[in-house]
């Protein structure tokens, strides 16, 4: 009666877990879609762009204007036009120049501009440099220029690591979240605890499928930013791994921390965006989390998703290894030990 | 004593439990015979559920003991698992799977399982093998739990409420699977508010009210202790004063009279004999009849003189 082998239950656990998950065409977008169309966006908005002119108009007057206007010639940095005042202080205040310059009936120049505006401070600046030197200043120091247009300093650079963060986090509570509280809603985990099947392995096949998709997901997301934006991977690989491993399960450890006791998929919805948001502020998964009081800064190192951001940043962009990491992955393992016990401790199976 | 020479697979003594003011169930003792189908019978709100839960060890007992296939939950629970197969109440399987891997998954939890293929066999589910969860009818559903209940090879089935919101055909389809299941040789305990159920498929009923089993015994002697075959129901037409009930309990053949609000219910020996009086004696009392009907007796009807009430009302 019993010719057909036994199946081993947290395989069974974990396959269903797997085949659920493929069969959400929303979750495929959500997992791999969207974090790549956020990249991509976001990578295209801030891209570095070449080296651009800043637009100076300059009025003619004075007997000097032709030859300051010369002058202004010489620097490629800047793309001088000759407009009559009132059109030049139209295309101030519009913001088609950046600089207006009046050479003045007794020699010399008025610089006119918006010293708020950075692109008004440059001009001047280029400005009145290359009037100077037109007059014949000479330099007193020696300067030599080296322009660092390396990947590694530019903001898909930052954000991609801050986005794999995010995504681990999201997906890893998400996925387990709403999972969880969905059969405890049809109560199938009645149905479940009333079997012989392990609790524990149950729990545990959530931790193991959520390793097996973040891995596909993690792979899919690095290619994207290494192919199409060059985001270099500097760090070594096994440290890569080793961070991202301990983040999903630290991030799944929590979604079943949020999800041990709601009954319904709304307040559990509820819990964990309390849980994300202030990560998402905080984490400097798009701007550094510097830029924070430092008051906070203690509150924001103990945050899972900075420690997760961090420890690849680090060794992503500045090729750090497993000692770089060593506190956020410290850190990292005291969230998923502790979420991972006090779930055990008071998840509700009915 | 009556029980001697058979094994008593499943016996529950003293169970009380409560939820906060509301006693659910009120001091049960129980026996299931190895090998019978006990149905529980009773309205909703009996305590049927909660009683059958405890006995699962899905619920605790705030007193009283479970001693089942000779060993306790506290004890024996693991051991137990393995032992038992279980339908409960309002279980939604996980939609996006098919028939075939959700029993393969609760298959993989037993020690000595049937296949994925005979267990999908005896539900009769062929069809449907790798259908999705989702796409299932009510009926196809329930026979989908019953697979569950049914894959580890169990000895001992509890059944909870199995035939609740399906079709006729369904239940029909239900029924067949339990009456296999008996003829298999193991115990079914299962709970019922539906006297034909009970009636249908049980070797024996008790008959729960408020928390207590207020009668025990085979569907037959259940409806014999009402020492009346027939049933005659009637209503007075509307604005008619209640009609004498004294006076029909005199009636020769008639057992008992129940009035409540409006309806009579009379458990009578013989219709034949039975009808024309009662007839003879409204006429006399000047009520003109709204509606006459007459059935066999039923276990509803033991419910009803024993309670005063329908088993369907809330």
């Amino acid at each position: 009666m019993t010719s057909e082998r036994r199946d081993s239950p947290l395989l069974q656990l974990t396959l269903v877990r797997g085949r659920e998950f493929v069969r959400e065409p929303e979750a495929i977008f959500w997992t791999f879609g969207f974090p790549i169309l956020l990249a991509a966006g976001l990578g295209i908005a801030f891209r570095n762009k070449p080296a651009e002119f800043v637009n100076v108009a300059v009025a003619p007057g004075g007997a000097t204007s032709a030859q300051v206007a010369l002058w202004l010639r010489q620097d490629k940095g800047l793309h001088v036009r000759t407009l009559p005042e009132d059109k030049a202080n139209l295309a101030l205040r519009t913001g088609g120049v950046a600089l207006v310059v009046l050479a003045r009936p007794g020699g010399g120049v008025t610089w006119r501009y918006d010293d708020t505006n950075p692109d008004g401070r440059a001009a001047r600046l280029l400005a009145e440099n290359a009037v100077e030197r037109g007059a014949g200043r000479r330099d007193l120091v020696p300067a030599f220029e080296d322009r660092d247009r390396e990947p590694g300093s530019r903001y898909i650079d930052f954000l991609l690591p801050g986005l794999l963060g995010m995504n681990m986090m999201g997906d890893g509570m998400w996925g387990i979240g709403f999972s969880i509280v969905d059969a405890r809603r049809r109560k199938l985990l009645k149905r479940l605890i009333a079997s012989p099947m392990s609790r524990a392995e149950y729990l545990a096949s959530y931790l193991l499928s959520r390793i097996a998709i973040l891995t596909t997901e993690i792979a899919v997301i690095a290619t994207f930013g290494r192919l199409v934006f060059g985001v270099p991977f500097r760090g070594p690989f096994a440290v890569f791994a080793l961070i991202c491993v301990v983040s999903g399960l630290t991030f799944s450890a929590l979604g079943l921390l949020l999800a041990s006791r709601p009954r319904t998929i709304e307040a559990v919805s509820g819990l964990m965006n309390l849980a994300m948001m202030p990560m998402w502020v905080l984490s400097g998964v798009f701007f550094s989390s510097s830029r924070f009081p430092a008051i906070l800064q203690p509150l924001i190192h103990a945050l899972p998703l900075t420690a997760a951001v961090d420890a690849l940043r680090t060794n992503m962009l500045q090729g750090g290894g497993v000692a770089s990491a060593g506190a956020q992955l410290a850190t990292l393992a005291l969230w998923l030990v502790l979420s991972f016990v006090v779930a055990l401790r008071i998840f509700r199976w009915r | 004593m009556e029980a001697s020479h058979t094994d008593i697979a499943l016996r529950v003594r003293g169970l009380r439990k409560a939820y906060g003011e509301v006693v659910a169930v009120d001091g049960l003792d129980l026996d299931v015979r190895e090998g019978e189908c006990f149905g529980l019978l009773g309205p909703n709100g009996a305590g049927k559920t909660t009683t059958i839960e405890i006995c699962e060890g899905l619920l605790d007992a705030d007193s009283g003991s479970v001693k089942l296939l000779g060993r306790t939950w506290e004890q024996g629970g693991s051991e137990l698992k393995q032992l038992l197969g279980m339908q409960l109440q309002e279980t939604q399987f996980t939609d996006k799977l098919t028939v075939a891997e959700t029993v393969r998954l609760f298959r993989s939890f037993y020690r000595h399982p049937l296949t994925v293929e005979e267990t999908i066999a005896l539900v009769q589910l062929e069809q449907k093998r790798t259908a999705r969860v989702g796409q299932l009818s009510g009926g196809q559903k329930q026979r989908l739990a019953m697979a569950v209940a049914l894959v580890g090879d169990p000895r001992f089935f509890f059944l909870d409420e199995p035939s609740t919101g399906l079709d006729p055909q369904a239940r029909r389809q239900v029924w067949d699977l339990v009456d296999r299941f008996k003829a298999s040789g193991r115990t079914v305990l299962l709970t019922t508010h539906y006297m034909d159920e009970a009636e249908r498929l049980c070797n024996r009923v008790g008959i729960m009210n408020q928390g207590r089993v207020i009668a025990l015994d085979t569907p037959r002697a259940l409806i014999a202790s009402l020492g009346a075959e027939h049933v005659i129901e009637f209503a007075a037409a509307e604005g008619q004063r209640a009609p004498d009930t004294d006076a029909l309990r005199k009636l020769a053949g008639v057992r008992s009279v129940h009035a409540r609000d409006g309806h009579v219910q009379l458990h009578v020996e013989y219709l034949h004999a039975a009808v024309p009086a009662v007839l003879a004696e409204l006429e006399a009392q000047g009520v003109s009849l709204a509606e006459l009907r007459t059935h066999s007796a039923t276990l509803e009807d033991v419910f009803v003189s024993l309670t005063g009430r329908h088993l369907r009302d809330e």
